[in-house]
């Protein structure tokens, strides 16, 4: 504490031209990002709040609906089964594709780091799922998956992994299923991606140091390749997680718009657009709740990388 | 050149010798594992793209066939034509409203970067906390007040009820690759401006954008990606196709009764396209500034 203090009491002696520049903006620096803040603020930050006031009405699409309902809406969403269906569903989808995601894309970046003929095409290959729209991305998944003349149908039933004539898509674990392999085929470039580039900020000497030391390829990647990843990984996990527990076009094409398998976002949906106008603070309520389990998934996940660093 | 090209067949030979089982095997395991990639990451897009040309009797034959037998341009004509009237409307209205946002998102967004990666300022890492976040929002959160709001004053099924939000998915990923390209960029060159009296906004105008314009440009093509590939708010922002966007059209071409397999596959295609050729062009600068934040944190 005291060390700060006399550091900050001591003036500089000498700035360089970059310095002052940095140091000497004034208040311009705030004009350049206000436009960016205010449409921030307005657009997402806003409508948070509105969403906590139309939650509590009782039909907020009717002039005269402004009456006041209280906790109402959020007592019906937690009570409805759907909606406690559709929170097992989004985290069984987030968990289990996150996890394939990270060891999958773990694994593909250990092998884009190394160098061997044809290392670019493997780099570009993966970029192709990921220029997809996840709304189209899962169309032709959804087409691949169909019944009638459904390739993967086709060779999963070859392989005897389905019964002739069953089809992936007839049961709420399969779409769920189907849900996994379609976002690891179109996100896990992302994740083998800020893995390479981890991978290849850690200085080589390590690997080299540990080597003398006579750790085996496993031990390394332990005691070396993990710990310095953990910054890169934990960034990477967040986005993911944050992507995966939101999904929507995913869960809309697979069920054709209809109800059989719900996420949280699709719950919610439903719940404003396609039910009663009554249900729709109900919908509502379930956005919030949804923003408040992604506000603390990412807290925690925030926390964890700053402890024991 | 040739003493390094003599020697080196011959250190590579008695490595060879001595570890040759492990070496080979190592190799034989890679190239398993490159082919699996290849096909799963290949596999949709290549089956999508022959199904787009196949004739309907070839689409419907059991067993399917890998390399196409038949070849027509009837899905193309039809996607456009008889299956889903709108499409062509909706890839007008797609274009519009994506081009249109990715310019505010660049005009907003650059200052923004700008101050980022060259001024310093109270609440630096604030600003910067806060547009992440935004980009990991759940955006079906906004959705609910948007609607009302949009009913509100008349502008549901409008581009502008559509632009609006799109410029909160948009901001966030145009700031933060425009700050990884600014940051790149040495400051000399501008600090000598400034010395010669230019503005600051006239620095980032004249002599920040034009350095760095192939960066811009990579963040242009992803704000565009961005805002194109949106299904949300394209499906709850409009009513039909005075402003429906083409990602809504493509579900509605999965009929109720029967899936119009070459057309849907047709209107993949036409859709991805433009994105796959973009994303491969570009792929080095997408890659550097996608993982720049990763690594230097």
């Amino acid at each position: 504490m005291a060390t700060t203090t006399q550091t900050a009491s001591v003036p500089t002696p000498k700035q360089s031209l970059r310095e002052r520049l940095d140091l000497g903006n004034g208040v311009f620096p705030y004009f350049l990002v206000a436009p960016t803040i205010i449409i921030i603020a307005a657009v997402a930050v806003y409508p948070i709040i509105d969403s906590i006031r139309l939650s509590l009405l009782t039909n907020p699409l009717v002039p005269t609906g402004n009456t006041f309902a209280g906790l109402n809406s959020y007592i019906q969403a937690i009570g409805d089964p759907e909606f406690q269906g559709s929170i097992s569903t989004t985290f069984i989808f987030s968990i289990v594709s996150v996890a394939a995601e990270t060891v999958i894309g773990f694994a593909l970046a250990l092998l884009m780091n190394q160098t061997f003929r044809g290392r670019g095409l493997v780099r570009t290959a993966i970029l192709i799922p990921f220029a997809f729209p996840t709304i189209v991305s899962s169309t032709i998944w959804l087409l691949m998956f169909n019944a009638q003349n459904g390739v993967m149908t086709y060779l999963m039933q070859v392989f005897h992994l389905l019964a002739p004539g069953d089809t992936l898509l007839r049961t709420t674990n399969g779409i769920i299923a189907a849900a996994v392999i379609i976002d690891v085929w179109k996100t896990t470039p992302f994740m083998a991606l800020l893995i390479l580039a981890g991978l290849q900020v850690i200085p080589k000497e390590l690997y080299e140091a540990a080597g003398v030391d006579g750790s085996n390829r496993w031990q390394q990647f332990w005691t070396i390749t993990l710990p310095m990843l953990r910054g890169a990984l934990l960034i990477a996990l967040m986005f993911r997680l944050l992507d995966a527990l939101r999904a929507f076009d995913l869960f809309y094409v697979l069920t054709g718009g209809g109800r059989q398998v719900e996420t949280m976002a699709t719950y919610a949906y439903a719940n404003m657009f396609q039910s009663p106008p009554l249900d729709f603070p109900t919908g509502v309520a379930a956005t919030i709740i949804l923003f408040i389990i992604c506000a603390i998934v990412s807290s925690i996940i925030v926390t964890f990388s700053r402890i024991n660093q | 050149m040739a003493v390094q090209e003599q020697v080196a067949p011959v250190a590579r030979a008695e490595a060879g010798s001595q570890e040759r089982r492990p070496f080979e095997w190592g190799t034989v395991g890679r190239y398993v594992a490159v082919a699996v990639v290849l096909i799963f990451a290949l596999f949709p897009f290549y089956w999508t793209l022959i199904t787009s040309i196949k004739q309907d009797v070839e689409i419907n034959s059991s067993p399917p066939t890998l390399i196409p037998h038949t070849f027509t341009f009837n899905n193309y004509v039809n996607a456009f034509l008889s299956v889903q009237p709108a499409f062509a409307k909706d890839l007008l209205n797609s274009t519009i409203v994506a081009i249109v946002t990715t310019i505010l998102a660049l005009l907003f967004g650059s200052i923004c970067a700008y101050a980022i990666a060259r001024t310093k300022f109270l609440g630096k890492s604030a600003v910067l906390a806060i547009i992440l976040s935004v980009q990991m929002f759940p955006l079906i959160a906004l959705v609910g007040p948007l609607y009302v709001f949009f009913t509100d004053i008349g502008a549901y099924n409008t581009y502008v009820a559509l632009i609006i939000p799109y410029l909160v998915i948009a901001l966030p990923v145009t700031v933060y690759f425009l700050t990884s390209f600014f940051r790149d960029l040495p400051p000399d060159l501008e600090e000598a401006a400034l010395v010669d009296g230019t503005t600051r906004l006239g620095a980032l105008w004249r002599i920040v954008l034009p350095l760095t314009a192939p960066g811009v440009f990579t963040t242009a093509i992803l704000s565009f990606i961005t805002v194109w590939n949106d299904f949300l708010f394209g499906l709850t922002m409009t009513a039909d196709s005075t402003a429906q966007t083409v990602t809504v059209a493509i579900p509605l071409f999965n009929g109720q009764h029967q899936i119009a397999f070459g057309e849907v596959s047709a209107a993949a295609i036409i859709v991805t396209i433009p994105l796959v050729i973009a994303v491969l062009f570009l792929q080095r600068r997408i890659v550097s500034g996608l993982t720049a934040g990763a690594v230097k944190g």
